[in-house]
């Protein structure tokens, strides 16, 4: 499958934006995990706006920086949302609520709770009736989210905004489902060849056994630091494609899979 | 893009539900007008009824799968032995080879029940106990794992998650990785189990009906909870000329098409926008005009909402000319299986050539226009529509025909 990067987001710890991000993979910039700010967003309606958790403010915000970064209409694109754990926050509060016969269930937290819940947003603030798909792949969310994508980009023939997205895991489920960091990252991919595109992609699935394209910066102490991100956050997988796009030059990448890899030719326009 | 190339064989399928485990147990429940929601007792929660799945608490997992243990993944355990569907899964993977067949597997809660239980267990020190495995239970993509490691498949797999059209997106999706020719076939499917976050999160938003659902009556007053499993094989059309052993049902899918409310998180579309939306790009990607469907199997939750929009939405697409109708007074509403379970209903409906009324209606809402059926009716059918519609304005619609 072919497509062609039209824009891309990243909202990290330590990267407030892909300038930032690129800078440091480049090696022009070090690297500090200072927590990244997440802007409520602007395109909701004040109350909605206020009651935003935190990874809705994350996903909403790659996603809409990353149209922004293509140059196209948030309301006109297909959606592909990833995301390991969802929002983590409301799904332990629920838990620890339903632990307490003498506490309430917020209706609220409830509807919040769906793993779709920062897409929806997305799409009642970007007033958007295009499709929406949501995963869950564990710490394999943003290979499989890539790969599908990129399938339901080719075969409708559609632009795609891809948003992967994860946050820490609070206690207690943090116990059991360790997470840290916070990383966003938003491709809006093309079918087609767009005149100010990033880079082409050719992804192709691979049932045979592979290990993640480790990361690879200037920096030994830099690398050394994200590739810990990579193990904590599952979104930040996504960090050895990052890197091929600010360092330039042809890459093949490979995404390991539970089972099987997502194989990524990366050819810059 | 011709509707040949979009037209996908679904080869094998059953379904678990209230009313019945796999096609003759279900068909029969659908013919005789017998419901399957009881009173419910579920976890000390007796607000209103549910649909509950006999013999999922003593299923047993494989052994080299007992990590997966779990409410959910038992249920689709037997939706797997039943109706001989793996082993017709099992052909098409000798056929294809097992890293050619994708799992695409929708739900929304997965095995969270695991975690209630871990959380109603933590100890003093807040420790949760160490036996709890969340990667294998809670986590979404345990059902597509468990799917996709029982049945030794190597294919990409899933895990669509959106609320109540979980599933029905999980058919586009296989779609997408057949015809984009990642895959040959892809095992689809959905599971959602009872739990407590579903029932009591339901009651908190005062959406659970106090007596069984009745979709499409005028007194409707909410939803009844339900748990279901379902799987079922779909290939390309160009794929194996023999097929495998019969297994449960077949069907062609022909259309199917998604859209956004993009209004609210809970609360749909009032005039059922998205809702016209999907259906209207399910007929657009079937080649069909809405004067081709015979019947559609409708969300019909029971909640006032839902049914009043998905009425001026039915009746804006298709007037007062197709007959429709809710199966959700069989099953009650079973979140993101319903789509599974809803496509063997449509590919029942086809294959037997009958029109399964609304159950539990007294008086169909005075202010429907859409043409609401309310008692069986056999009729005979070339193509069905089935909607889906869930929480953060998710809507799906799939058509299906009768198996070529």
């Amino acid at each position: 499958m072919r497509v062609w990067i039209s824009g891309l987001a990243v909202l990290a710890d330590g990267m407030a934006g892909w300038a930032a991000a690129r800078a440091i993979l480049r090696g022009e910039a070090a690297w500090q995990p200072t927590p990244c700010a997440l802007p409520p967003p602007a395109t909701l309606a004040p109350n909605e706006r206020r009651r935003t958790s935190p990874i809705v403010r994350l996903a909403m915000a790659v996603a809409s920086d990353a149209c922004t970064a293509a140059g196209c209409d948030p309301a006109a694109v297909h959606n592909v949302f990833g995301s390991s754990n969802g929002d983590g926050r409301v799904v332990n509060a629920i838990l620890q609520a339903l632990a307490d016969p003498a506490a309430g269930l917020s209706p609220t937290q409830f509807h919040n709770c769906v793993h779709n819940a920062a897409a929806g947003y997305w799409t009642i603030g970007s007033q958007s009736r295009q499709p929406v798909a949501c995963f869950g792949g564990y710490d394999w969310s943003w290979g499989f989210s890539l790969l599908q994508a990129a399938a339901e980009a080719v075969v409708e023939d559609r632009t795609v905004l891809l948003c992967v997205y994860d946050m820490a895991m609070p206690q207690p489920l943090g116990q059991k489902r360790p997470t840290r960091g916070t990383f966003g990252v938003g491709l809006v991919l093309s079918p087609r060849s767009v005149p100010h595109a990033l880079a082409m992609l050719d992804i192709e699935y691979g049932p045979e056994e592979a290990t993640d394209t480790p990361l690879i910066l200037p920096d030994a102490q830099t690398t050394t630091a994200l590739r810990t991100l990579c193990h904590d956050n599952p979104a930040a997988r996504a960090l050895p494609l990052l890197a091929a796009l600010a360092n330039g030059g042809p890459h093949e990448i490979r995404v390991a899979g539970d089972i099987g890899h997502v194989a990524i030719k990366v050819t810059p326009c | 893009m011709t509707a040949a190339l979009t037209a996908l064989r679904l080869t094998a399928g059953t379904g678990i539900s209230a009313m019945g485990l796999g096609v003759a147990q279900t068909l029969a429940a659908l013919r005789t007008r017998r419901t399957g929601l009881e009173p419910c007792d579920f976890a000390g929660i007796t607000h209103g009824y549910a649909g509950s799945v006999a013999g999922v608490e003593d299923h047993a997992l494989p052994l080299r799968l007992a990590a997966y243990a779990c409410r959910n993944n038992r249920l689709v355990d037997m939706a797997l032995r039943t109706d001989g569907v793996a082993d017709a899964i099992m052909a098409a993977r000798a056929h294809y080879g097992a890293g050619r067949i994708g799992v695409v597997m929708g739900t929304s809660t997965s095995g969270v029940l695991a975690s209630e239980d871990a959380f109603c267990a933590m100890d003093a020190q807040g420790r949760l106990p160490a036996n709890f495995d969340y990667e294998h239970t809670q986590d979404l993509f345990s059902l597509a794992r468990y799917v996709r490691a029982a049945l030794d498949l190597r294919g990409p797999a899933l895990c669509v998650s959106m609320a109540c059209a979980s599933s029905s997106r999980a058919f586009m999706d296989a779609a997408y990785l057949i015809r984009a020719g990642l895959c040959d076939a892809v095992v689809v499917g959905g599971a959602d189990s009872l739990c407590r976050m579903t029932l009591r999160g339901f009651a908190a938003l005062e959406l659970v009906s106090a007596g069984r659902c009745r979709p499409c009556d005028a007194r409707r007053d909410g939803i009844s909870i339900g748990e279901a499993a379902g799987i079922v094989l779909l290939e390309r059309p160009d794929g194996r000329t023999i097929s495998g052993p019969p297994a449960g049902f077949h069907a062609t899918v022909l259309g199917y098409g998604a859209s956004s409310d993009g209004h609210h998180m809970s609360t749909p579309h009032p005039h059922g926008a998205g809702a016209v939306l999907a259906m209207q790009r399910a007929l657009d990607s079937a080649r069909l005009p809405a004067a081709a469907i015979d019947y559609i199997n409708l969300h019909g939750t029971g909640t006032r909402a839902n049914d009043a929009m998905e009425d001026k939405a039915v009746s804006t697409l298709f007037g007062a000319h197709v007959p429709c109708s809710s199966t959700k007074g069989w099953t009650g509403h079973t979140l993101g299986a319903c789509g599974v379970i809803e496509a063997m209903i449509c590919a029942l409906a086809l294959e037997h050539g009958f029109m399964p009324g609304c159950l539990g209606v007294e008086a169909v809402d005075p202010a429907f226009r859409a043409d609401v059926l309310t008692t069986n009716e056999a009729r005979p059918m070339r193509h069905v529509m089935s909607n889906a519609f869930g929480f953060g304005g998710a809507n799906c619609s799939l058509i299906f025909g009768k198996a070529a």
